[in-house]
C-alpha cells in the first residue's frame, strides 16, 4: 500500500467535517499511518474468492407492518434544537445544493 | 452492597424495601463518586420514585419482576427518557433523549431501579476511560490505575459497591476488559441477543450491550431480563430470551475446552499463570482440555481497527449541530458543522473518524475496508473450525492487569493492541465472558475469558461458574 | 423541437416516486403530505442517537410491484449508506440501495411502439425539506434556512432508465406512461405538483453515429411540461456550445420554469466521495418466489393492457375520444367507462363524463359506484336529465354520495313537460326573428343558440335533444 500522505489526511478531514491544525495534521499522519501499516498484514493474504462479511448472522427479510405509531411531541422535538424558527430547525445559510 | 440475586429476593420477600436498598446505593455513590468519577449523572429523584413504586406494588402483593429493587448503573451511551445522555462527549452535553433504550424498558419492567449514567471513553472509543470529556474514572481497587474501558464507569460502579449491576456495551472488549481490570463478571452476548435500540452506536455490526456484575448468577439474571427479540432492532435475533440462570450450575463435565494460544501469547506472566490455573480448574471439573492455535485471531485486530472506525465515521456524522446537542456558530452551514464537530469531539474520536473515513474513501475502500470484511469472514470460519474441536474456548481477557493512568495514552497503537484478545468475538458476533480468576501484579485482579459459539451463553455461564467456585467464591 | 440536422439527443431519466404507504420507510411515522412542520417525526426519522431503522414491508412490496410491472428481475438486495453532510438529512447519510438493487433491468414499452430499457428500480429514503429565508427564497443568496423533517424517511423508489430516449416528446411519453404504471401498481398517486414524483433528466448530444457526449443532469423537473421544455433547452444549449467550439462540462443543472432555461447548480467535485458501505443496521432483502408471486398476482392490469382493452370497444374513435381515453387510463377510471359501455351508453358520453366530471373530483370516487355512474348516464341519454343536470347529479354524488334518482329528485330535476318546453321555444322564436330566419334557411349552428337560450330560461332543466325536436316541428 502507498504510505499515508499529509494531503490524504487533510482531504479526509474535509470529508469528515473536521478542522485540523497543522500540528494535528502532522500527528494524525503519523498515527493513522501506524494503524494502516499494522493493517498491511491483511494485504499479504490472498483473499480472492473470500466473501466479505458485513454482518455476523445471516438474517434476511426483517420487516415491520405498515402501521402508524405515535411519534414525538412537536414541542419536545423543537426543545432539542440549538436554533429554531416557525416550528423548524434553523441553520445558517446553505452554500450548495444537495448532490 | 448485596448482590443482584439476594437483593431481588429480599425485596420480593419484603425483607428489604427497594427504597432502603436504593438509599444504601446512593449513600455509597455520594461517598466515593467524587474520588472515582464513576457517575456523570445520578437521578436520585427518579430512582426514589421508581423504588417507591416497587415497594407500593409489593405492598399490594403484585409480582414485581426478576430484578425487583436492584439498583442498576447505565453506561452513558444508553438512552433513558429525559435523563442527560452524553457518551462522555461535549458534543452531546445537555441532550436529554426523548425515549428509552429497549434495555432500559426491560430493566424497568423487571423492577430494576436505574440510578444514573456512568462514565465511558467518549463514544465508547477506548480501553481506559481516559478518553472522557468529563475526566477519567479511577479503578476502585487502586485509584492510581485505570478501570479499563470503554465501560470503565460501569465496571467501577459495581467494583465500588455503588450498584450490584451495571450495563455496558462491548464493541471490541469494552465490557470484558474493564470487568477483568475491576475483578468482575462481564458478558459480551451473541450479536443480536440484546437489542441495540437506544444504544448510541459506535460500530453497529460489532456493538452489543451486556451486564457487569460480581457473580455469574447475577450476570445470568440480568442477561435474561435484557435479552430476547426486539422488533425495533432489525439485527435482533428472532427468538425470545433464553433460559440462562437455570444453566449456571450445569458444570463442564464432558465438555471439550480449547485453550487458544493466540488468546494467551503476549500476555504478562501473571496473566498466563492465571489462565493455566483456570485450565487446571476446568480439567478438575471434568472438562477435556484441547490445545488450539487459531492464527486468524491475530489478523482480527487489523480488521477491527478498520471496520469499527469505518462504521463509526458514518454513525457519528449525525452530530452536526443541526438538531440537538452542541452547536458552534459559523457563517454558513458547512462551517457551523465543522466548527461544532471540531469543538465537540475529543482527539480519540477524531482519530477514529479520520481512520474510518479514509478506509471508506474512494480509492482505498477495497484495500482497507473491503479487505477487512474478508478477514472478518476468515475469523468467523476459524471460529467455526475451532468449535468442531471444542465446545468452548479459553484464553486471557487482557494482556495485563489494570495499568496506570497515562501509560498508554501517548501511543494509540499500544492502546489498540491491548484489545487483541477480546476483538475476535466481536468480529464473529459470538458470545464471550470474562471471569475474575486469581490476582497478579500489586494484588490486582486478572480476568480469564471463555468464548463460545453463537447462542451458547448458557454454557458460558456454566463454565464461568466453575471458575468462580474454583477461585473461592462459592 | 427537432434537433438540428446531423445532431441527436440522448436522454435517460431518473424518476423518484414517493411510495403511497401509511408510514415512512424505516419508522412508524405517518407518510402524509402537508402536515405542520416537524409533527410527523420520531427518534428514527430524526436520526436521534441510538435509533435504528426497521424496513416497512409495504414499501418493499410496492417496489416489487413496480419492478414486476417494468419486467425487472426481482433480486436479492442490500442497503447501503450514502454518506454526505447536508442539513436536511438527519443522519448525514442516506439509506439507499447501491450495487444490489431490488429490481434489476427491465423495460417499458411506450404507446408509440418504442421501448425504453430500465436499468434498475431501487428503494431509498427521502430527505427533509429546507425553506430558505432572505434573498430570493432560493438557496443562493439566502441568509438562513429552516428544516422540516416530516418528509425525512418517506420511502422512494428511483427508477433509472437506460439512455434510450431520443426526443423530448419521447421523454414525456415515457414519464406519462411510467406515471400510469406507478398509479396502477398503487405505488404512487402520481401527483407531480406535490413532489410525489420527481424527475431528473440526463441529457447529452452527439453528432449522429458518434460516441455518447458528456451529459448534464437536470434536477427536479416537477411537471411533464417542464420535462419537455428543459430537455429541449438543454439539448439546444449543448449543440450551440459544441458548434461554437466549446465543450460540455459534466454538471448538475437547475431548470428555471419562469426563465425557461437551465443553469449550473453544482459541478461534480472531487469531494463527491459518498463512502458507500453496507448499512449495518439493516439485513439483506431476499424475497422468495412465493412472495414475488403474491405481489405479481395482486397486480392490477397495467395502462398498456387497459388502453388496448378500451380501444377495442371503440369503432372509429375521434381525437377527443382518444384524449378522454388517456385521461381515463391515467386516472384509473376504466371500470366506470366499461360499465357504461356494457350498459349501452354511447362511447362519447361514457368517456366524457368520466374524463371530466369524475376526474374533477377524484377524492370522491369512493362515493360513486359504477352502477350509479351508469344509471346517471342512462337518464341523460334517455332525456330524463339534461347534460347540465347529469353533471350536477354526478358532482353531488361524488361530493356527498347518494343514488342518482333520489339526488335528481331532491334537486328538482324533472323532465320538462313537452307542453312547457313548446311554450318556451315559441316565445324565443318570437323574440329572435333574425336567428329563427337563419335557422330556417339551414344554418344549423343556430340550433345551439336556441338551446342555450332555452337552458338559460329553464335554468338547465331542458334536454338539448328535446329542444331540437321542438325547433324541427316549427321549422
Ligand atoms: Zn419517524
Amino acid at each position: 500500500m502507498p504510505g499515508l500522505k499529509r494531503e490524504d489526511v487533510a482531504h479526509v478531514a474535509k470529508l469528515a467535517r473536521l478542522t485540523m491544525s497543522e500540528s494535528e495534521l502532522d500527528k494524525f499522519t503519523v498515527q493513522l499511518g501506524q494503524v494502516l501499516d499494522h493493517a498491511s498484514d491483511m494485504n499479504a493474504l490472498d483473499l480472492d474468492g473470500v466473501v466479505a462479511t458485513a454482518h455476523p448472522f445471516g438474517l434476511i427479510n426483517v420487516v415491520r407492518d405498515d402501521e402508524v405509531r405515535p411519534g414525538l411531541d412537536h414541542d419536545a422535538v423543537m426543545a432539542m434544537a440549538p436554533d429554531a424558527q416557525d416550528g423548524r430547525f434553523a441553520v445558517p445559510r446553505i452554500l450548495g445544493e444537495a448532490p | 452492597m448485596r448482590n443482584v440475586r439476594d437483593t431481588a429476593r429480599d425485596v420480593q420477600n419484603g425483607d428489604a424495601s427497594a427504597l432502603s436498598v436504593l438509599e444504601e446505593s446512593l449513600a455509597q455513590i455520594r461517598r466515593r463518586n467524587e474520588e472515582l468519577n464513576v457517575f456523570l449523572h445520578v437521578d436520585e429523584d427518579g430512582a426514589r420514585a421508581a423504588a417507591n413504586a416497587i415497594d407500593g406494588r409489593i405492598a399490594r402483593g403484585e409480582n414485581v419482576g426478576a430484578l425487583a429493587g436492584v439498583p442498576v448503573a447505565l453506561k452513558d451511551n444508553l438512552c433513558q427518557t429525559n435523563i442527560p445522555t452524553t457518551c462522555s462527549s461535549k458534543i452531546l452535553e445537555g441532550w436529554r433523549p426523548p425515549y428509552n433504550a429497549t434495555v432500559v424498558d426491560r430493566l424497568l419492567a423487571a423492577g430494576a431501579i436505574p440510578v444514573g449514567k456512568t462514565n465511558l471513553d467518549e463514544f465508547a472509543m477506548g480501553s481506559s476511560t481516559e478518553n472522557s470529556a468529563f475526566g477519567p474514572t479511577r479503578n476502585p481497587l487502586d485509584t492510581s490505575r485505570v478501570p479499563g474501558g470503554s465501560s470503565g464507569g460501569s465496571a467501577a460502579a459495581v467494583a465500588a459497591d455503588m450498584t450490584p449491576l451495571a450495563l455496558g456495551s462491548d464493541t471490541g472488549g469494552s465490557i470484558r476488559q474493564p470487568a477483568a481490570l475491576c475483578g468482575l463478571i462481564g458478558v459480551k452476548p451473541s450479536y443480536g441477543l440484546v437489542s441495540r435500540y437506544g444504544l448510541i452506536a459506535f460500530a453497529s455490526s460489532l456493538d452489543q450491550i451486556g451486564p457487569l456484575t460480581k457473580t455469574v448468577t447475577d450476570a445470568a439474571m440480568a442477561l435474561e431480563v435484557i435479552a430476547g427479540h426486539d422488533p425495533l432492532d432489525s439485527t435482533s435475533l428472532p427468538e425470545p430470551s433464553p433460559s440462562l440462570v437455570a444453566h449456571v450450575e450445569d458444570g463442564v463435565a464432558g465438555k471439550r475446552i480449547g485453550v487458544v494460544r493466540e488468546l494467551i501469547d503476549g500476555a504478562d506472566a501473571d496473566v498466563v499463570a492465571s489462565v493455566e490455573r483456570a485450565v487446571e480448574a476446568l480439567k478438575e471439573a471434568g472438562a477435556t482440555i484441547i490445545e488450539l492455535s487459531v492464527p486468524e485471531f491475530r489478523l482480527g485486530l487489523s480488521a477491527y481497527y478498520l471496520i469499527a472506525p469505518a462504521e463509526a465515521s458514518s454513525n457519528l456524522a449525525r452530530f452536526d449541530g443541526v438538531r440537538y446537542g452542541l452547536r458552534v456558530d459559523g457563517d454558513d452551514v458547512t462551517s457551523m458543522m465543522e466548527a461544532t464537530r471540531t469543538a465537540g469531539f475529543g482527539e480519540e474520536v477524531k482519530r477514529r473518524i479520520m481512520l474510518g473515513t479514509y478506509a471508506l474513501s474512494a480509492g482505498y475502500y477495497d484495500a482497507y475496508y473491503g479487505q477487512a470484511l474478508k478477514v472478518r469472514t476468515l475469523t468467523i470460519d476459524a471460529f467455526r473450525r475451532a468449535y468442531h474441536q471444542a465446545d468452548l474456548l479459553l484464553g486471557a481477557t487482557t494482556p495485563s492487569v489494570a495499568f496506570e493512568f497515562g501509560s498508554k495514552t501517548a501511543d494509540p497503537m499500544a492502546m489498540y493492541l491491548s484489545d487483541v484478545f477480546t476483538i475476535p468475538s466481536n468480529l464473529s458476533g459470538e458470545p464471550a465472558i470474562s471471569v475474575p480468576f486469581g490476582t497478579g501484579e500489586a494484588g490486582l485482579p486478572i480476568g480469564v475469558q471463555l468464548l463460545g459459539p453463537g447462542r451458547s451463553e448458557g454454557q458460558l455461564f456454566a463454565g464461568a461458574r466453575v471458575l468462580e467456585i474454583a477461585d473461592g467464591r462459592p | 423541437m427537432t434537433m438540428p440536422d446531423g445532431w441527436e439527443m440522448v436522454v435517460g431519466l431518473e424518476v423518484h416516486t414517493e411510495l403511497k404507504t401509511n408510514t415512512k420507510m424505516f419508522c412508524g411515522c405517518a407518510n402524509t403530505f402537508g402536515a405542520d412542520p416537524n409533527t410527523n417525526v420520531c427518534p428514527i426519522c430524526l436520526g436521534l442517537p441510538g435509533s435504528l431503522p426497521v424496513l416497512n414491508v409495504r414499501a418493499v412490496e410496492l417496489a416489487m410491484a413496480i419492478g414486476t410491472a417494468l419486467h425487472s428481475t426481482i433480486s436479492p438486495s442490500t442497503f447501503h449508506r450514502k454518506n454526505y453532510f447536508y442539513p436536511d438529512m438527519p443522519k448525514d447519510f442516506q439509506i439507499s440501495q447501491y450495487d444490489l438493487p431490488i429490481n434489476a433491468g427491465g423495460y417499458l414499452d411506450l404507446p408509440d411502439g418504442s421501448r425504453v430499457s430500465i436499468e434498475r428500480a431501487h428503494l431509498e429514503e427521502d430527505t427533509g425539506k429546507s425553506t430558505h429565508l432572505g434573498g430570493s427564497g432560493r438557496i443562493h443568496g439566502a441568509d438562513r434556512s429552516l428544516v422540516d423533517y416530516n418528509r425525512s424517511g418517506v420511502p422512494l423508489v428511483e427508477i433509472v432508465s437506460g439512455p434510450d430516449i431520443r426526443s423530448s416528446a419521447q421523454a414525456r411519453t415515457y414519464a406519462a406512461e411510467l406515471r400510469g404504471i406507478l398509479i396502477a401498481t398503487g405505488a404512487s398517486d402520481g401527483r407531480m405538483e406535490e413532489g410525489s414524483m420527481r424527475i431528473d433528466a440526463n441529457v447529452s448530444v452527439r453528432r449522429s453515429g458518434e460516441a455518447l457526449g458528456t451529459r448534464c443532469e437536470i434536477k427536479n423537473l416537477n411537471s411533464l411540461r417542464s420535462l419537455t421544455r428543459a430537455i429541449d433547452f438543454e439539448a439546444a444549449r449543448q449543440v450551440e456550445l459544441i458548434e461554437g467550439g466549446g465543450t460540455v462540462r459534466q454538471e448538475t443543472r437547475h431548470w428555471d420554469e419562469n426563465l425557461g432555461s437551465t443553469s449550473t447548480m453544482r459541478v461534480k467535485e472531487e469531494a463527491d466521495d459518498y463512502r458507500y458501505f453496507r448499512e449495518p443496521d439493516l439485513v439483506d432483502l431476499a424475497p422468495d418466489q412465493a412472495w414475488q408471486d403474491r405481489v405479481r398476482d395482486a397486480l392490477k392490469p397495467m395502462p398498456a393492457e387497459r388502453r388496448a382493452a378500451l380501444k377495442g370497444r371503440l369503432a372509429n374513435p375521434n381525437p377527443a375520444l382518444l384524449d378522454a381515453l388517456e385521461v381515463v387510463i391515467d386516472l384509473g377510471l376504466d371500470s366506470y367507462v366499461i360499465a357504461a359501455l356494457d350498459a349501452g351508453v354511447e362511447p362519447d358520453l361514457a368517456f366524457a363524463r368520466a374524463a371530466n366530471e369524475i376526474a374533477s373530483d377524484l377524492d370522491g370516487v369512493g362515493n360513486l359506484s359504477a352502477e350509479s355512474y351508469v344509471a346517471t348516464l342512462r337518464m341523460e341519454q334517455g332525456g330524463d336529465l339534461s347534460a347540465t343536470q347529469a353533471k350536477s347529479v354526478l358532482a353531488e354524488i361524488l361530493a356527498n354520495g347518494g343514488e342518482p334518482a333520489s339526488v335528481a329528485q331532491s334537486k328538482g330535476f324533472e323532465r320538462l313537460a313537452s307542453g312547457a318546453l313548446g311554450e318556451v321555444v315559441a316565445r324565443l322564436i318570437d323574440e329572435n326573428p333574425d336567428e329563427w330566419a337563419r335557422y330556417r334557411a339551414g344554418d344549423e349552428k343556430l340550433a345551439q343558440f336556441f338551446i342555450g337560450q332555452v337552458m338559460k330560461l329553464t335554468k338547465g332543466q331542458a334536454n338539448g335533444k328535446d329542444v331540437i325536436a321542438e325547433l324541427q316541428t316549427r321549422r
